[in-house]
């Protein structure tokens, strides 16, 4: 066997690590902070007003006359502001009697009126739309109109899948190993608001009770297909998450099954308990994948070493995987030889392997596909 | 573009720039015909921190360079063309799906004539369809408004009425889109571009609704009269539009127009195109799959009538959770031979979700994949055979013949029974360890009856055929023949149901070099002999009740094609019926891969912690 080296995606697990974020309203605004100042992670950094909700009128048909006719019996224009109440037409009626009228339901703006259809078009309020800083830290950039990028030291851990959106909270580690499931007699009244982190698979008792008592959120190793499934009400067909309403963000960082949480990422999160963090359950597996994460910002000069982020990276010898598939799913060993030409795997394919050697002792050959980096 | 003798051409660089690898082939004129003699590969460079796809052109070219040992990128660190000597090429061309491919809006006045002519259109042209809005779709217009304002489209096409018609609902429909300003995926300084291909004398009610938000195109109407469909001026514009447009504001796109030869494409575009060439040209019926890790795209061309479909989230990777959902796992687990605990295979289907690059080392794994991939072909398929259908709204003409029939406008124009040669690609299909199982995957999930030839796009290299086809057919052609299918074989299937074991259909193969007669039970698949370039005639008898080509109970004999895998014989009757999920499912499964030789026994593969 030949030593080398290959690209292998990893997530990263940092003990400290400097971590910027870009914040962007989804359409031109106001952006509310300047350069250089110091922003808190649920401080409003932009805002803006996306124009209201349509509602479209068939007056023609409302007031029963050729559409045509609709613009000569308008009593507002394209443009004005309208209230409940208001009367938006009205028809001609015989020799002034018999006069239909529409009048308006909703508050909002004339958009548009057509001759063609006799649809008239009627717009509602701006709705408003704030972002917040998401992370506490120091504002780097603004652009203009659009947002701002702030930056920060954390600790990051990016978890491997997650589903809800953006929320805050005191770490809380409820389990003592990183093996250890995450259950429902862990989760203590006093987790209100809490991230909780958890050992290894979260189960369902678990999540209901994070819930009943007001947790943020929870990231534990692995979770069960069924139990999500349970938690979401469907089952979930593409990875594409961030936007649930199910009362709590939730976030794995090994994967779905009985998977303890890495003991260095378990390490990560005992180090900073009580430590405000912020959590992002938004996933997007697809091409300009985005992994879920958990950012706990660091004031000042601390304690914490520091150390590289682990990212996608080379993978040598020596080097600490985990195997991402079965038969041995969940694995944490180091890599041994990296074979050059590919080999026949059990299924038949062949494929460029990595052979990985077990702490416990014994070692796998295993495709390169299936391994992914873990630091020590 | 340079003008191009296709007599002086000898070397012709193809890229493909997918959304995670650019490939990249090499042809060469070698004793008078086009081969295609290497090929490379390297990451797409679209997104950051690149953000430049020739980044990724060049990389890909670079590996071919080297194979090739012919020198392809010049020191300007361009595609080095005219070929001269042992540098260079003649022609470069390109197709692409990078960003996510085209991604289109259509809208229609009713659902199932202008909107689905023009969702044929948008398709065909190789466009991810993101939404159909038709005045009849079961929304109401503030909802379809909304949907409209949460898409972010690349082209939006509307349609609508025939020539002379009614102008009032399609100028209906684009009041609607006018003020929901749907913003465009490029950021703001992109004018959307809108296709207007509906009732000519609504052309100028549309521009005036439409206002000036965006870049209208007004094109001849692609449903000019109930009967007839005019989808190419449509696609064209969509073309162009995709070029001007996307393309334009694609990182790095701008300067990979300039080095191309033919417009680049869109890579589905692509491959329809070679699939209309080889199916005119050898005057046959084709279907093709391409099966991903998120979408399966299925084309179709019958009696010279093309169809693309694209079925979102049917793939064998991003999407497998999904598959699962949408067939159920008991649908998928009666294609396993071997137990499996269900919680398991639900947790790995997850986890195969999040992890999308992992492959299957066990045969286990792979066995379920493959099952899994038989329900995603299935469900592409029949969403396939649901689109492409006859023009629907036509008025029928009933004569006193027709009385008993119950022919109606709408009717799928697939005919399994018509089909010719299906055509496998994708990582499931095409990377499969033996060709059996490319050949099985293709059987149980299509279902082709009487006598279907089977091949595999060798490397996908369909869509830089599609392109070639456009500036040099014959090397298209050439290379299509020679290189770029591997022919799998011949599946000859008897339509009919009957009871195990009971006749099915008894067979006569002859060749040059032996004859083998023989009859197949209800229920039963065997596996010929035949290899590659080899062809043999073969007279089927199928029993009453059964059908091979020429009706229920009647001979039919025709000459058959060989392959990788061989002539398979296949008497499990059509509809293929399967009982459900448990031992009595997998025994039959068993029975079926046995016969076929498709998976190797457990005994030869053992393997575990050294």
């Amino acid at each position: 066997m030949t030593a080398g080296s290959a690209y292998t995606p990893g997530l990263r697990a940092s003990a400290r690590t400097r971590y910027r974020v870009q914040r962007l309203l989804p359409i031109r605004g106001d952006v509310l902070v300047a350069a250089g100042d110091h922003v808190e992670a649920q401080q409003v950094v932009a805002q803006t007003f996306l124009p209201g909700d349509l509602t479209p009128l068939n007056m023609a048909k409302l007031l029963a006359i050729p559409p045509a006719d609709v613009p000569e019996c308008m009593t507002r224009t394209t443009g004005d502001a309208i209230a409940p109440g208001d009367v938006l037409a009205r028809t001609k009626g015989i020799f002034g009697r018999f006069r239909t009228e529409y009048k308006s339901t909703d508050a909002g703006t004339i958009e548009s009126i057509s001759a063609v259809t006799g649809q008239v078009i009627v717009r509602g309020a701006p709705l408003p739309i704030q972002v917040k800083a998401f992370l506490a830290g120091r504002v780097v950039d603004v652009q203009l109109f659009e947002g701002c990028v702030i930056e920060a030291d954390v600790t990051l851990v990016q978890g491997i899948f997650g589903i809800g959106g953006e929320v805050f909270g005191p770490i809380r580690v409820a389990c003592t190993r990183p093996d250890e499931n995450l259950t429902g007699e862990r989760i203590t009244p006093a987790m209100k608001g809490a991230v909780i982190v958890g050992g290894a698979r979260v189960t369902a008792d678990a999540i209901e009770r994070a819930r009943a008592v007001g947790a943020a959120a929870i990231v534990s190793g692995g979770i069960d297909d069924e139990d999500l499934r349970t938690l979401l009400g469907h089952d979930l067909g593409v990875a594409i998450t961030g936007s649930e309403r199910v009362g709590i963000t939730l976030i794995v960082t090994e994967g779905f099954g009985e998977i303890a949480m890495a003991d260095r990422t378990f390490g990560l999160f005992a180090a900073r308990e009580g430590a405000a963090a912020a959590v992002n359950g938004a996933t997007q597996i697809r091409a300009g994948v985005m992994r879920p994460e958990i950012v706990v910002p660091i004031d000042g000069p601390s304690a914490v070493a520091g150390d590289t982020a682990n990212e996608a990276g080379v993978l040598g010898i020596g080097t600490t995987v985990r195997i991402i598939r079965d038969p041995y799913f969940g694995r944490i060993g180091a890599v041994s030889a990296l074979p050059l030409e590919p080999q026949v795997l059990d299924s038949g394919s062949r494929a460029r392997v990595v052979e990985v050697t077990f702490g416990s002792g014994g070692s796998v050959i295993i495709p390169r596909a299936n391994v992914e980096l873990i630091e020590e | 573009m340079r003008t191009i003798d296709p007599s002086a051409v000898q070397v012709i660089l193809a890229t493909d720039c997918g959304s995670t690898t650019t490939k990249a082939i090499l042809i060469e004129r070698i004793d008078g015909v086009y081969r295609q003699t290497h090929r490379g590969e390297a990451p797409t460079t679209v997104e950051a921190p690149f953000a430049d796809v020739t980044i990724g052109v060049i990389n890909a070219v670079t590996e071919v360079q080297e194979l090739a040992k012919r020198r392809l990128v010049g020191d300007d660190g361009r595609i080095l063309q005219p070929a001269t000597g042992d540098a260079g090429c003649d022609i470069y061309i390109s197709t692409s799906s990078a960003g996510g491919g085209l991604q289109m809006i259509v809208a229609g006045v009713v659902r199932e004539m202008t909107a689905e002519s023009a969702k044929r259109a948008a398709l065909g042209a190789g466009a991810i369809v993101m939404d159909v809005i038709a005045s009849n779709d079961r929304r109401r217009p503030h909802e379809q408004i909304q949907r409209i304002r949460e898409l972010r489209p690349d082209i939006i096409l509307i349609s609508g009425g025939v020539d002379g018609g009614t102008t009032t609902h399609v100028v209906q429909i684009a009041e609607l889109i006018a003020p929901a300003r749907p913003r465009p995926r490029f950021g703001s300084k992109y004018t959307l571009p809108v296709i207007y291909a509906g009732n000519k004398d609504a052309a100028p009610l549309v521009r005036q609704a439409i206002g000036n938000g965006f870049d209208l195109t007004i094109v001849d109407n692609l449903r000019p009269v109930l009967e007839r469909e005019n989808l190419g001026p449509a696609r064209d514009a969509i073309h162009d539009l995709f070029l001007e447009h996307v393309m334009a504001h694609a990182p790095g796109y701008d300067a990979l127009m300039q080095w191309t030869d033919a417009p680049i494409m869109p890579t589905p575009g692509a491959v329809g195109n070679i699939l209309q060439t080889i199916a005119a040209r050898q005057g046959i019926n084709v279907v093709g799959v391409d099966i991903g890790g998120a979408t399966t795209d299925v084309f179709s061309v019958f009696d010279g009538t093309f169809n693309r479909t694209v079925s979102a989230n049917l793939g064998m990777s991003y999407s497998i959770s999904n598959v699962c959902a949408e067939a159920g796992m008991a649908n998928v687990l009666r294609w396993v031979h071997m137990a499996m605990d269900e919680r398991e295979l639900r947790n790995r289907v997850k986890n195969k979700m999040i992890r999308p690059t992992t492959i299957p080392q066990t045969l286990d794994a792979l066995v379920f994949e493959q099952a899994v991939a038989r329900e995603a072909l299935r469900l592409a398929y029949v969403q396939h055979k649901a689109f492409a259908t006859t023009l629907r709204g036509v008025q029928q003409q009933r004569t006193v013949g027709d009385t008993f029939s119950q022919a109606v406008s709408g009717q799928t124009i697939i005919d399994a029974m018509k089909l010719d040669l299906l055509v496998a690609s994708g990582g499931v299909l095409s990377h499969a360890p033996r060709m059996h199982q490319t050949a099985m995957m293709l059987i149980d999930a299509f279902e082709p009856e009487g006598f279907t030839a089977l091949a595999k796009d060798s490397i996908f290299m369909m869509p830089h055929l599609g392109v070639l086809a456009q500036v040099h057919p014959q090397a298209s052609l050439d290379v299509f023949e020679r290189d770029c299918l591997i022919q799998l074989g011949t599946c000859v299937a008897a339509t009919g149901t009957g009871q195990a074991g009971r006749p099915c259909f008894r067979f006569a193969l002859r060749s040059g070099t032996r004859s083998e007669t023989g009859e197949m039970a209800f229920g039963e698949l065997r596996l010929l002999p035949l290899a590659a370039g080899e062809t043999a005639m073969l007279t089927v008898d199928p029993e009453r009740g059964f059908d091979c080509g020429a009706g229920a109970g009647h001979r039919v004999e025709r000459e058959v094609r060989g392959g990788t895998v061989g002539l398979i014989l296949d008497a499990r009757g059509r509809p293929l019926g399967l009982p459900d999920a448990g031992e009595a499912s997998r025994a039959q499964v068993r029975r079926w891969v046995q016969a076929l030789d498709i998976y190797p026994d457990r005994a030869e593969t053992a393997q575990g912690p050294a």
